[in-house]
């Protein structure tokens, strides 16, 4: 990979990393701002991917996208908030 | 205007010169890409075949600095124990009816978690050869025994029960400092890699280390399953 392709794929994934955190913090919806931090994590990992990094990438990967978004949904589901969003969905 | 109140309003601007203070001080402590310390690039030309594994990373987090690796894994350790002492006392209220998602939710969670754990061992089996080791390849295994209780909400129980999980990451720490004990007992020093280097490259290569990798998975593995078995609340 080219230099300047890297740095096209660098300045791309910033910002949608910024435009995820964006989301994470303006979403109405609970579930949507935890699936929006699960994509800043991601883009995070390919970022990292990106800079030659593989072992952090996996790590980010596994840690934040995967560990950080289940702990987040199921203490969502544990204060019963997810049960509520729906409902509100189907009225 | 409570005094609380205004704690909180102070403490992101403090935050905030911290951080610039760090990233000052990291733009003038020297010229770019020049390490200040010499000992990486030490590890990085003698490590592969001083240790014989091929992902150097494994070579520094396990054989240079495995005391250290022990560290991380004592306060993930009181970390967790302190998160199950905190989730323990709260029963959950929330009735424990079993919500039937729908068949592709249902089908996806069986199906997902043998896969999972598949992934999981592999990536911790393979800590000395590719990317990755015991600490992700541990999260992996523990994720693979929860995903399903998202997919099922309310009565989801666990391959595993807690005893079982308690019993794999008491053996595992066990397994951990006892590999180094014997490295003790032998002459050498603490968390020495044994059982000679082997072919580079290969499954069984780089002595102990794969064991060593092997118990950091499971430890992990089963530390975040406790946790996370707390905050699904199914223990009874």
């Amino acid at each position: 990979m080219s230099s300047e392709m890297a740095l096209i794929l660098v300045g791309l994934l910033v910002v949608v990393m910024l435009a995820a955190a964006l989301m994470a913090l303006l979403a109405n919806s609970h579930l949507v701002a935890v699936a929006a931090t699960s994509v800043l994590s991601l883009g995070l990992t390919l970022l990292f991917v990106v800079l030659k990094a593989p072992d952090v990438a996996m790590t980010e990967g596994v840690v934040g996208a995967g560990l950080g978004s289940l702990i987040l949904a199921l203490a969502l589901s544990r204060l019963d908030l997810l049960r509520e969003r729906k409902n509100e969905g189907e009225q | 205007m409570s005094r609380e109140q205004r704690s909180l309003q102070w403490t992101p601007l403090l935050f905030s010169v911290g951080l610039g203070f760090l990233l000052f001080s990291l733009l003038v402590a020297g010229p770019f890409g020049v390490p200040p310390m010499q000992v990486g690039e030490m590890i990085q030309q003698q490590g592969a075949e001083a240790l014989g594994t091929a992902n150097l990373v494994t070579a520094v987090v396990l054989g240079y600095r495995g005391l250290d690796t022990l560290g991380e894994l004592a306060i993930l350790f009181a970390s967790a124990t302190a998160v199950g002492l905190i989730l323990v006392g709260q029963q959950r209220e929330a009735s424990k009816a079993t919500v039937f998602l729908g068949e592709i939710f249902d089908h996806a969670a069986s199906i997902l978690l043998p896969l999972l754990l598949l992934v999981g061992f592999y990536i911790i089996l393979h800590g000395h050869l590719t990317p990755g080791g015991g600490f992700q390849g541990g999260v992996i295994l523990a994720v693979a025994l929860f995903l399903p209780a998202l997919a099922r909400s309310g009565g989801y129980r666990t391959p595993i029960a807690e005893a079982g999980i308690r019993w794999i990451e008491g053996g595992a720490g066990a397994l951990f400092i006892g590999i180094g004990l014997i490295a003790l007992v032998g002459g050498g020093a603490f968390l020495m890699p044994l059982l000679g280097v082997g072919t580079v490259g290969t499954l069984v290569s780089a002595g102990t280390l794969p064991l060593l990798y092997l118990a950091v998975g499971l430890k992990v593995g089963a530390e975040l399953a406790a946790l996370l078995l707390h905050l699904t609340g199914e223990e009874q």
